[in-house]
């Protein structure tokens, strides 16, 4: 048989038929769902008088709109709290496998709670209201960000339409550096191939500094696979996934879990197997990364500079570098190590696992917010990463270091709730977008390492972490 | 869905590349549980001076007269001329709503994200990708030019200049028949509900542990 990626065996083994023009039916696994961009589908569901085709695809968490403090006072904005209830409703009528509302000890970020429960199993497709579906791509998923209207549509009829993407392998080769982390490779990757890099491809992520990574470290790499254009990433199976998925809750056990498994090490590219385009980076190049811009491409090393705009020779993209400088208040050729901190957010579904916080207590420890540092928010990304983060002192830390420790949610990553920058803020987050008023009106947003953002938080400027140590 | 055919109508340009989903429709926004209304917040932080949140009247709020849609000569655009990766970042549906709800019908570009490209067809909006030089040379007639419009003819796959020149472009034959004629595309894949129902007996009985 000819040599397949793993992304051909997974369209091929979810393909229910194929248009003449190649758009095709996907048949869909597992349904995530959250109440931003769920109400107008279910709403268009029930006004066509259909019924969701199968609820036990469903895993749902209120996420977005959640409040990260004072929980016993509910969600006081009522525009917030009417898009809450209506999730409530929606799932209480149709059902669904796992619902995890308001205030339930596992709510959480919708792409947290999906992994951490073993509702995402290697070789399911998978999709949500949201682009950063792509993070469940680590384990040898076909994950894919939707509109509402095809929300409504895999609710209707369990399948996506979809047109085969071009495939890319983006192999990491050799060690990283120590203390470098996967949030800094993913971040470096995008620099090189920039955001529109994988625009109509799926992306495979691999080579040996891809496979030292754990499955959180997977997964922070491959939430921002949409940062980098492509609506898929992935990451073959290997013991590592095997290794995390046993034993969680909603995992196979006995013999069903031992004949998956036979077929989830099927799960990768065979040898020799083709890639329309496929890009090698030098892991050992790679240093901590902090984007100065308003674009996840427009990314340094530490230690680097922000770019002049008169040395860019594409007119478009020179006009672009100088909106970017302008609204971050940044003037050409600035030293990341001089861009001031005024703000520090470690959450978000890109770092906001166990592991994150690890990293980041482990700079925090023993040491204090800087003066000049306004506010440090620590937002777990579910409550199961709260209470493990509690067990093992980490928000124990966290407060000694002046860090407030949160209630689980996406808060600034998006800043849909309270949690948001004043106008002109320097923030140093650890989540994935850094688009303009992302997280708050004019809030000025460097995507960053947890352990970068740490030493942000401690330090009051963009240094290397590892100085520190 | 509303169906797309021809369409003669005047052009705005939005010169900058990588617009994302954030620009087009701010956060704050989504918090409607409607499809509608998204039109007057359409690019709300670049559009208006002061900070937008729902449910304000917006024809009471300072504009900011240098953004390209408040110009006087693009009042009634129909056609957005965009840059590289327009649509780029969140899976928002909020942002072809908005798009539309303004009065765009379609959008002209060298290139689109992927989520935010298949949103528009859910929509009735048309993205269309040019090559690079044809980008730049509309922006340049749409610039010297005041009340330069196009004529997007979709059956044709045509883009025709006031000087009559066409410029062809691609759509997959799918989309473009489901445009053409409005059509939902629930209602054409439920078609196929008994091929689904046999893909997922036959999955059921493969791969057990998927419905466990
Ligand atoms: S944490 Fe941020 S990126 Fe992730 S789902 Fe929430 S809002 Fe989206």
């Amino acid at each position: 048989m000819k040599a397949q990626t793993l992304y051909e065996k997974l369209w091929t083994s979810h393909l229910v038929r194929q248009e003449a023009d190649g758009t095709a039916l996907i048949y869909i696994d597992r349904h995530l769902v959250h109440e931003v961009t769920s109400p107008q589908a279910f709403e268009g569901l029930k006004l066509a008088g259909r019924k969701p085709w199968r609820v036990g695809s469903i895993v749902a968490t209120a996420d977005h709109n959640t409040p990260t403090e004072h929980w016993d006072q509910g969600i006081t904005d009522p525009v917030s709290r009417q898009q809450v209830e209506t999730l409530d409703a929606n799932i209480r009528e149709s059902g669904a496998l796992a619902y995890f509302p308001f205030k339930d000890e596992r709510q959480g970020i919708v792409h947290v709670i999906g992994p951490e429960i073993g509702a995402i199993l290697p070789g399911m497709t998978v999709v949500c209201g949201d682009s950063h579906t792509s993070t469940h791509g680590a384990f040898a998923c076909l994950a894919h960000g939707i509109g509402t209207s095809e929300v409504e549509h895999v609710l209707a009829t369990q399948c996506l339409l979809q047109k085969r993407s071009r495939t890319l392998l983006i192999r990491v080769e050799g060690e990283l550096q120590h203390g470098v982390s996967a949030k800094d490779v993913v971040l470096a990757i995008i620099g090189v191939i920039g955001t529109a890099g994988g625009t109509g491809y799926a992306i495979e992520f691999g080579g040996s500094a891809i496979r030292a990574l754990s499955m959180e470290g997977r997964m922070t790499v491959c939430n921002m696979a949409i940062e980098a254009g492509a609506r898929a990433g992935l990451i073959a199976v290997d013991e590592t996934t095997i290794d995390y998925l046993k034993d969680k809750p909603f995992a196979p056990v006995g013999a069903l879990w031992d004949q998956a498994v036979d077929y989830w090490r099927t799960l990768h590219s065979d040898d020799g197997a083709s890639f329309d385009k496929e890009v090698v980076l030098d892991a050992a190049t790679i240093a901590p990364q902090v984007t100065w811009g308003t674009s996840p491409e427009m990314v340094a090393p530490v230690g680097g500079r922000v770019p002049d705009p008169a040395r860019e020779t594409d007119p478009v993209k020179r006009e672009g570098i100088t909106r970017a400088l302008k609204y971050m208040g940044l003037a050409p050729n600035t030293l990341i190590s001089d861009i001031p901190v005024d703000q520090v957010f470690i959450g978000s579904c890109t770092n906001s696992r166990i592991e994150d916080l690890r990293e980041a207590a482990a700079v925090a420890k023993g040491r204090r917010k800087a003066a000049s540092v306004k506010r440090v928010l620590v937002v777990p990304g579910s409550g199961l990463v709260k209470r493990q983060a509690e067990a093992e002192g980490l928000d124990q830390i966290f407060r000694a270091a002046g860090f407030e420790w949160r209630e689980p949610g996406c808060s600034m990553c998006l800043a849909m709730n309270a949690d948001r920058l004043e106008p002109g803020d320097h923030c140093a987050s650890t989540s994935n977008r850094n688009f303009e008023g992302r997280q708050g009106a004019g809030g000025r947003t460097h995507l960053v390492s947890p352990a970068m953002a740490a030493a942000a938080a401690v330090t009051g400027r963009f240094g290397d972490w590892r100085e520190l140590a | 869905m509303k169906a797309f055919s021809v369409l003669d109508g005047l052009v705005a340009p939005l010169d900058r590349a990588n617009v994302d989903t954030d620009a087009i429709i701010p956060k704050q926004f989504l918090k409607s549980i409607k499809r509608t209304g998204f039109g007057p917040n359409l690019f709300d932080e670049w559009r208006y001076r002061d900070h937008g949140e729902p449910g304000e009247d917006c024809s009471v709020r300072p504009v900011n007269p240098d953004f390209v849609l408040n110009q006087p000569r693009y009042q009634g655009a129909r056609i957005l001329l965009t840059r590289d990766n327009f649509g780029c970042g969140s899976s928002r549906e909020h942002a072809p709503w908005a798009l539309e709800d303004f009065g765009f019908q379609v959008l002209i570009g060298t290139s689109f994200a992927d989520i935010f490209f298949s949103n528009c067809f859910k929509n009735g909006l048309l993205p269309i990708v040019l090559p690079a030089a044809e980008v730049d040379k509309l922006f340049d007639d749409c610039a010297a030019n005041e009340g330069y419009c196009l004529v997007v003819d979709l059956g044709a796959q045509t883009v025709t200049r006031p000087d009559g020149r066409s410029l062809k472009f691609e759509i997959d034959a799918f989309r473009k028949e489901c445009l053409l004629n409005g059509w939902d595309d629930i209602g054409l894949t439920l078609r196929h509900a008994d091929a689904i129902r046999e893909f997922e007996s036959k999955r059921r009985s493969e791969h057990p542990y998927y419905y466990a």
